[in-house]
């Protein structure tokens, strides 16, 4: 019966209870569908004396879709959104990003503040706390170098795998945040600062994949928006060692849009690769022409540029580098034919 | 710190005190005693410990058993009535979809939280639903069959 180190559960019933909570407790953890948590929780990772529970405040469940735009609170479950006619039909690459996390049990469980708040990962940190008391555990936990990098001053190189936000940055989407001292909206490109830069110190707008997210204390994401392009094409799809419950060797989140036989818009965002889900930088130089070798160059150039996968999976970086930009390549081609 | 735990239990109201940190798994097998919920990888990986929530296919093993306060749980033992199989237990059993039966009662459990939304499903819809089931020894075929036979009892009025 003791599976679980001691931790108090509060219940908040609203959002100002949640953040009070928050406050009250600086260690504490928001609890979402516990996929992540309790599995870090009893693996000895983390060990947050209290865990707010989400999942009782109605204001955090509602979710929105219509010709304006999308609106999702951050407890509703994966499922809802993947299952949702309005966001299947109106925002496609959300639905079929929610549809590729792990398998139909977890999207029951899981919450879309969870998936976009995911702990990154890495091999030598998703371990059980022998292994890696071990390996004298790393930069992530108490230890003092990065075993993916051991060169790597200080710099951790945990990997993020939420498959929600490549998809929602392709939209250009915005996070509703709410915390102790203010409620505010930032892009949600801002949440995720995984840059990893070995030449500047970890601040609130550049950190690694210990501190991947701008958040700061006491605050919590309470609602992904973003708004409708009319006429954006937009997909997603994922390569994973098996086709469920497995992170992904690289998720590809594609936007597009097309004028006549010319590419006039294109935007694509990666998961499972960097600390950070990244949103191509220079893709709107790619667009103009048709869908010929002068884009996929440009594509292959932006991806070995930007997408700098390491080893903390057990499937090669060099590897997810090139699945990467083959995966973007493919489903480019097939929403542009499309 | 404990608290009072109120949940509709296999059909049957329950009311336990129970610790924050304690596990559904744990609460089903150590303070129920339905020993049925298996656990399996103890870290969602493998589907072992599926109980329905509020007719939901849920992991029991990475849900704390406080925040079922008002909700329904079904586990395996919730199935057979009267000495009646139900109709994805009579699939497992006369399709041989069980070999040494750890996984089964997630496996029958992530079934039945399918055929209560979704009657009629069609092959994908069946591998869709048990893509967090992992089983180790049947190669998955006798599974979908068994799924597939209770799909048909279903149809003639056996409950799933």
């Amino acid at each position: 019966m003791d599976a679980l180190p001691e931790f108090r559960v509060l219940s908040p019933k609203t959002l100002d209870d949640v953040v009070a909570a928050r406050a009250a407790h600086p260690d504490s953890k928001p609890l979402g569908g516990g996929t992540d948590l309790v599995v870090n929780i009893r693996r000895g990772i983390v060990a947050p004396p209290v865990l707010i529970d989400m999942n009782r405040v109605q204001e955090l469940h509602a979710i929105k879709a219509d010709e304006r735009g999308l609106q999702i609170g951050s407890s509703v479950r994966l499922s809802e959104v993947a299952e949702h006619a309005d966001v299947v039909k109106l925002y496609p690459v959300v639905a079929q990003a929610a549809a590729h996390i792990a398998g139909p049990t977890h999207r029951n469980m899981g919450t879309v503040g969870g998936n976009l708040c995911l702990d990154t990962r890495c091999i030598f940190y998703n371990q059980s706390e022998w292994w890696r008391d071990a390996n004298n555990h790393c930069l992530k936990t108490t230890g003092t170098i990065c075993h993916v990098a051991p060169k790597s001053r200080g710099v951790c190189f945990a990997t993020f795998s939420g498959d929600l936000a490549p998809a929602l940055l392709t939209l250009g989407a915005e996070v509703d945040i709410a915390g102790p001292q203010s409620r505010r909206t930032i892009p949600l490109n801002k949440l995720y600062i995984g840059f990893a830069r070995q030449d500047v110190p970890i601040t609130e707008t550049q950190g690694d994949g210990k501190f991947y997210l701008s958040l700061r204390p006491g605050e919590i994401v309470t609602a992904v928006r973003a708004k409708n392009t009319p006429g954006l094409r937009s997909g997603y799809d994922k390569i994973r060692i098996r086709r469920s419950i497995e992170y992904p060797v690289a998720g590809v989140a594609v936007a597009l849009k097309r004028e006549g036989a010319k590419l006039a818009d294109l935007r694509i965002a990666f998961t499972g690769t960097n600390p950070r889900p990244v949103l191509l930088d220079g893709t709107q130089a790619l667009c103009g022409g048709p869908l010929d070798e002068r884009v996929f160059k440009g594509l292959d150039a932006l991806v070995r540029d930007q997408i700098m996968p390491m080893k903390t999976t057990f499937t090669p970086g060099h590897y997810r580098r090139r699945v990467a930009g083959v995966l973007a390549r493919r489903l480019l081609t097939r929403l542009f034919e499309s | 710190m404990a608290r009072l735990l109120e949940c509709r239990l296999n059909g049957r109201d329950r009311a336990d005190a129970v610790a924050d940190n304690v596990l559904l798994l744990d609460y089903l097998r150590e303070k129920v005693g339905l020993t049925g919920t298996k656990t399996g990888c103890d870290g969602g990986e493998c589907g072992a410990c599926t109980v329905l929530i509020n007719d939901k296919p849920t992991l029991s093993c990475l849900t704390l058993a406080v925040t079922v306060h008002g909700k329904r749980v079904d586990t395996i033992e919730s199935l057979g009535v009267d000495g009646q199989l139900s109709a994805v237990q009579r699939g497992f059993h006369e399709k041989l979809g069980s070999q040494c039966g750890y996984c089964t009662p997630g496996f029958i459990m992530a079934s039945a939280g399918l055929l209560r939304k979704n009657p009629n499903p069609s092959e994908a819809e069946i591998l869709e639903a048990l893509g967090s089931n992992i089983c180790r020894c049947t190669g998955y075929v006798k599974i979908i069959e068994a799924v597939k036979f209770a799909v048909a009892l279903n149809a003639q009025g056996v409950p799933p």
